[in-house]
C-alpha cells in the first residue's frame, strides 16, 4: 500500500512537472506568435543586406567565419592561424612568415576570442584582434580588407585564454594565460609547480594610427590559471579583470584538485599604475625570443622578425595596483558591464551569480580592508566588494552579456540555456532554451560602453539533431534571438564552423564604407611584380627561377616556359592586373607540393615548385575568371638536371 | 554675346559627354567620360575594364589619345577668342555668323564622334573570340549610339551629353539671343 501511495505521489509530480513544462513552452510560442512572424524577422531578401557583422572564431580551426546578422549566411572565412589552402595562406612566399613562432613553423592555431577595436568606448570597426590559445599568440585582423595583417608571438604564456580583448581606446589587448608555467621556462619536476610556476598577464600596447602591436609589459602572477579577462569602462577604465582557477595551485587531475577551494579570485590589475611605473623605468627587460610578423600591404609581403626581450613587472614591486577578489568557485567568464560598475564572476560551479561592485572595491582599498595576501598580493573581503548575486539562475554559467539598458544574458553550460536577469535588483526576467550545452553568448557591440542590444546569439557546443545528419562529426550550431522586447525570441538555428568560442559583432555600416574593393595595381611595391605584360620576364640564379607571371583575362603571360630543370627551386610570382571588383585570378601548376594561389586584382603572389619529372606540364587559373576561363593555361617545359635546355618564355607566339 | 563667347569655355572644366554600359554582373555600371581633351574614368578604372570587355568580341582599345583632343580645344578656344572679338567690336550680323559658324562646327565634331564610334564599334580584330552576326547575316556591330541606349549583347548602352555640353549649347544659343536681341534694338533705333 505505502508503496503505491509513494509511486502515485511520484507520478503526479511528474505530471505536474511535466504540464508546467508544457504551459511554459506554450505561453513561449503564443508570444512569440503575438510578437509577430519569427521567419520574417531573419528574412533578408535577395540583394538586400544585413543589419550587423559578426565574426565567430573559429576554435580549432584557427580562423575567424564572418556571418550577417539576422540571416545568419556565413560570407567569408578569414584565414588566420591556420593555413588555408583556398587562398594560399600560409603557403604562399608572402604569407608564410606570419606563421612563424619560436618553435618554428606552425601551420596551425586555436583561436578563441574575437574583440573589435574601440574609440572612446565605443566599437569603431577598424580592427579585430583574436587570441590562439595554444602556440600564444595574439592577430590583429585588418577590417578595411578582411585579411589577417599581424601576428605576435606572447612569451612566457601558456594557453593563451584569457585574451584578447581591448581597452576602451584600444591603448592596449590584453593576453592572459591559462597556464602557468615555470618563467623564465627551465627543466624542473612538475611537482615543484607550486610556488615556482608563475602566470604572465601580457599588456600589448596598439599605435593609434597603424595599429601595430608591441608587447609593453607583462605582469608576472602567481601560478594560477587565468581563465578569462575583461577591461574597465567609463568609470573603471584603467583597470583590468581576470578571473582565476586552480588557486590550488595542483599540476594533476585538475578537475578534482583545481575544484576544492571554496573560492578562488577575480585578479583586478591597474594598469595605468603599472603603465606609469613602466614608462618610469619600471619593470625589468628579461632575455626572450618571440615572433612580431608584420604584413606590408603595399609588398603583399609579411616579414617575421624574432624580438629578444620582454619587459617583466612583479606586482609586489607596484603597491595598489593588484588587488583579488574572492570569488566562488572557479569562476569562468569575467564579464564588466557597459557603465563599469559590476564585474561579473560566472562561478562555474557555483550555483548563484556573483557580481563585484567597482565603486566598494574602490572603497575597501581605500579602507585598507583585507583578508590576507597571496604571494604579496592583498585579498579583499568577499562581503566588502559584493554588489549582489543572482539567485540559483541555472546550473553551469559560464559569460554574460549585456544589452546596455540594464539588462545582463548569461550562458548556463549544463542546464543548457540563457537567462536575462536586471543588474542592481539581481531578478531573473527571462530564461530560453539552446540547444545544446552553450558556450559564449554575444549581443553585437557587446565588450564595450555602448552595446546594440538588438540581437544576442548563442554559441553552442553540442549540434546531435539540430541539422540533418552529417555522420559521427558535425559543424557546431548558433541560435539567434531577438532581444528586443522584455522576453527573449529564438529567431534561428544557423551551423557554425570549427568551434567558435567568442564572436565580436557590430552594425555593418561603419564596416561596409570602408570596406576595400581591389588593391591599386600603381601601390603594388612587390619587389617581384610584373605590372604588365612588358614587365613578365624568367629570370636563373642558380639552381632558383623566377617567373615575373601576370594575369589578365584570360590569359598568363608567359604562357609558355621552356629551360626548367629537375632540382631547380621554380617562383611563380603571380601579378594579378585586373583592377576591377571581384576578378581574381588562380594559379596552380601540376604536381606541385603546394597550395593553389588566389590573387586579387593588383595583388602579387608567389608560389615555389620543385619540380621532380621531366615533361611538359600544364598550369592553369583555378577560379572561373572570365568566358574564357577554361583557356586561361600554360605549359612548362622540365628537363633533366643536365639537360642544356636554353630558358625561354613567350605568350601569344610560339616558343622559337 | 560676351557670355555666348565666354560659356563654351566650360569644356575645358565638365566633361562632353558620357558612355555608360550596364550590365547585371555591373552593378556599378561602366561609364567613360569623353572631355574636349581628353577621356576619363567615372569610377577608377572603368575605361580599362571597358577595354577588358571588348577585347572578347575584337573591339579596339580606346586609345590614351586621339587628335580631336587637340583640334577640339584649339578650335574652342579660336572660336571663343573670335566670339569676344565680335562683342567687342561687332555687331549683330557678325553674332549670327558666329553662331553659324559655332553649329557647323558643332555638328561637324558630332559627325567626327560619329565615325569614330563607327569604327570603334565595327573594325574588329578578325582573330576576335567571339564573333556575332546580326539576323540577316552580316557582322555585328557594337557601336553605342550617338544620342540616347540601346542594347548591345548582355550590356545596355547610353550615350548622353554633360554639362561641358550644356554649357556650349548654352553659348551658342546665346550667340543666337545676341543676335535676335542686336537685330530687334537695330531695328527700333535705325542708325
Amino acid at each position: 500500500m505505502k508503496t503505491i501511495l509513494k509511486s502515485t505521489v511520484a507520478l503526479l509530480t511528474i505530471l505536474v512537472a511535466f504540464s508546467s513544462c508544457n504551459n511554459s513552452e506554450k505561453s513561449g510560442s503564443k508570444s512569440g506568435a503575438l510578437a509577430g512572424n519569427v521567419a520574417e524577422k531573419v528574412y533578408v531578401a535577395p540583394g538586400e543586406y544585413d543589419s550587423h557583422y559578426a565574426f565567430l572564431s573559429g576554435g580549432y580551426s584557427g580562423n575567424i567565419t564572418v556571418y550577417g546578422l539576422p540571416s545568419g549566411r556565413m560570407f567569408k572565412e578569414i584565414p588566420v592561424f591556420s593555413q588555408f589552402p583556398t587562398s594560399g595562406y600560409g603557403y604562399s612566399e608572402e604569407t608564410k612568415p606570419m606563421l612563424n613562432t619560436s618553435h618554428g613553423f606552425i601551420p596551425w592555431g586555436d583561436s578563441h576570442h574575437p574583440d573589435i577595436s574601440q574609440t572612446n568606448g565605443e566599437i569603431d570597426g577598424r580592427f579585430i584582434f583574436i587570441n590562439e590559445n595554444n602556440t600564444p599568440r595574439i592577430a590583429k585582423i585588418d577590417l578595411k580588407t578582411f585579411e589577417t595583417t599581424e601576428i605576435i608571438e606572447v612569451p612566457n604564456s601558456a594557453g593563451n585564454h584569457s585574451s584578447s580583448f581591448v581597452t576602451e581606446n584600444t591603448e592596449y589587448v590584453v593576453a592572459g594565460t591559462r597556464f602557468s608555467v615555470p618563467i623564465p621556462q627551465r627543466d624542473m619536476p612538475i611537482k615543484d609547480y607550486k610556488g615556482n610556476f608563475k602566470g604572465a598577464l601580457s599588456f600589448i600596447s596598439v599605435a593609434p594610427e597603424t595599429g601595430n602591436m608591441a608587447i609593453k609589459f607583462q605582469v608576472l602572477m602567481p601560478g594560477f590559471n587565468y581563465d578569462l579577462s575583461h577591461p574597465g569602462r567609463g568609470k573603471s577604465h584603467g583597470w583590468f579583470f581576470f578571473t582565476t582557477y586552480n588557486t590550488e595551485e595542483a599540476s594533476t587531475l585538475l578537475e578534482v584538485n583545481a575544484s576544492q577551494n571554496d573560492k578562488d579570485f577575480i585578479a583586478a590589475i591597474n594598469w595605468k599604475k603599472i603603465e606609469a611605473y613602466v614608462n618610469n623605468g619600471g619593470g625589468t627587460m628579461m632575455p626572450a625570443n618571440y615572433a612580431h610578423n608584420l604584413y606590408d600591404e603595399d609588398t603583399h609581403t609579411a616579414t617575421s622578425t624574432m624580438k629578444k626581450e620582454v619587459r617583466v613587472v612583479n606586482p609586489s614591486e607596484v603597491p595598489g595596483a593588484v588587488y583579488f577578489l574572492p570569488t566562488p568557485k572557479s569562476p569562468h567568464g569575467c564579464d564588466v558591464d557597459p557603465t563599469g560598475e559590476y564585474i561579473v564572476g560566472n562561478g562555474k560551479l557555483s550555483a548563484n551569480l556573483t557580481v563585484h561592485s567597482f565603486t566598494k572595491m574602490l572603497d575597501a582599498i581605500e579602507k585598507e580592508k583585507f583578508a590576507g595576501e597571496a604571494y604579496g598580493i592583498p585579498i579583499l573581503n568577499f562581503e566588502d566588494v559584493l554588489a549582489g548575486s543572482v539567485e540559483q539562475p541555472g546550473l553551469g554559467p559560464l559569460h554574460t552579456e549585456f544589452d546596455g539598458k540594464g539588462n545582463a544574458y548569461t550562458t548556463f553550460f549544463i542546464s543548457s540555456e540563457v537567462v536575462k536577469w536586471k543588474l542592481g535588483t539581481w531578478e531573473v526576467i527571462d530564461r530560453k532554451p539552446t540547444y545544446y550545452s552553450v558556450g559564449h553568448l554575444t549581443i553585437p557591440g557587446g565588450n564595450s560602453g555602448k552595446p546594440q542590444g538588438k540581437y544576442m546569439f548563442a554559441m553552442n557546443k553540442i549540434t546531435k539533431d539540430r541539422y540533418l545528419p552529417t555522420g559521427p562529426e558535425m559543424e557546431h550550431s548558433a541560435q539567434l534571438y531577438d532581444i528586443s522586447g522584455d522576453k527573449m525570441e529564438l529567431l534561428l538555428d544557423f551551423p557554425t564552423h570549427g568551434e567558435p568560442h567568442y564572436a565580436a559583432a557590430m552594425r555593418a555600416d561603419l564596416i561596409m564604407e570602408r570596406s576595400q574593393k581591389i588593391y591599386s595595381l600603381e601601390e603594388n611595391k612587390h619587389p617581384y611584380a610584373a605590372k604588365s605584360d612588358a614587365d613578365t620576364k624568367v629570370v636563373r640564379k642558380g639552381n632558383e627561377v623566377h617567373i615575373y607571371m601576370t594575369t589578365i583575362r584570360s590569359h598568363f603571360s608567359p604562357d609558355n616556359i621552356e629551360g626548367i630543370k629537375v632540382g631547380d627551386k621554380v617562383y611563380f610570382h603571380v601579378t594579378n592586373l585586373e583592377q576591377d571588383f571581384d576578378v581574381p585570378h588562380g594559379f596552380a601548376v601540376l604536381g606541385q607540393n603546394n597550395s593553389e594561389l588566389l590573387v586579387m586584382p593588383g595583388q602579387t603572389k608567389s608560389s615555389v615548385w620543385e619540380p621532380t619529372k621531366v615533361g611538359v606540364w600544364p598550369f592553369y587559373c583555378t577560379d572561373f575568371c572570365s568566358a574564357l576561363h577554361q583557356e586561361m593555361q600554360g605549359y612548362i617545359r622540365v628537363s633533366a638536371a643536365n639537360a642544356d635546355t636554353p630558358l625561354k618564355w613567350s605568350m601569344g607566339e610560339d616558343i622559337e | 554675346m560676351l557670355f555666348a563667347a565666354i560659356l563654351p569655355l566650360g569644356l575645358f572644366l565638365f566633361p562632353l559627354w558620357r558612355i555608360t554600359l550596364e550590365a547585371p554582373q555591373y552593378p556599378i555600371p561602366l561609364a567613360m567620360n569623353i572631355h574636349i581633351n581628353d577621356f576619363s574614368d567615372v569610377h577608377p578604372h572603368d575605361i580599362k575594364n571597358i577595354n577588358l570587355m571588348n577585347h572578347y568580341v575584337g573591339m579596339q582599345y580606346i586609345p590614351e589619345a586621339i587628335p580631336e583632343f587637340k583640334i577640339f580645344p584649339a578650335g574652342i578656344l579660336i572660336t571663343g577668342f573670335l566670339g569676344l572679338l565680335i562683342a567687342w567690336k561687332g555687331n549683330y550680323k557678325w553674332f549670327l555668323g558666329w553662331f553659324i559658324l559655332m553649329l557647323v562646327l558643332s555638328f561637324a565634331g558630332m559627325y567626327d564622334f560619329y565615325l569614330w564610334e563607327h569604327d570603334y564599334g565595327h573594325n574588329l580584330d578578325p582573330k576576335a573570340i567571339m564573333k556575332f552576326t546580326n539576323k540577316d547575316g552580316t557582322v555585328m556591330g557594337f557601336q553605342p549610339p550617338l544620342f540616347g541606349s540601346r542594347d548591345i549583347l548582355n550590356f545596355k548602352a547610353h550615350s548622353y551629353p554633360q554639362l561641358g555640353a550644356l554649357f556650349l549649347g548654352l553659348g551658342i544659343t546665346a550667340g543666337f539671343v545676341a543676335y535676335w536681341v542686336g537685330k530687334k534694338n537695330n531695328k527700333r533705333v535705325p542708325s
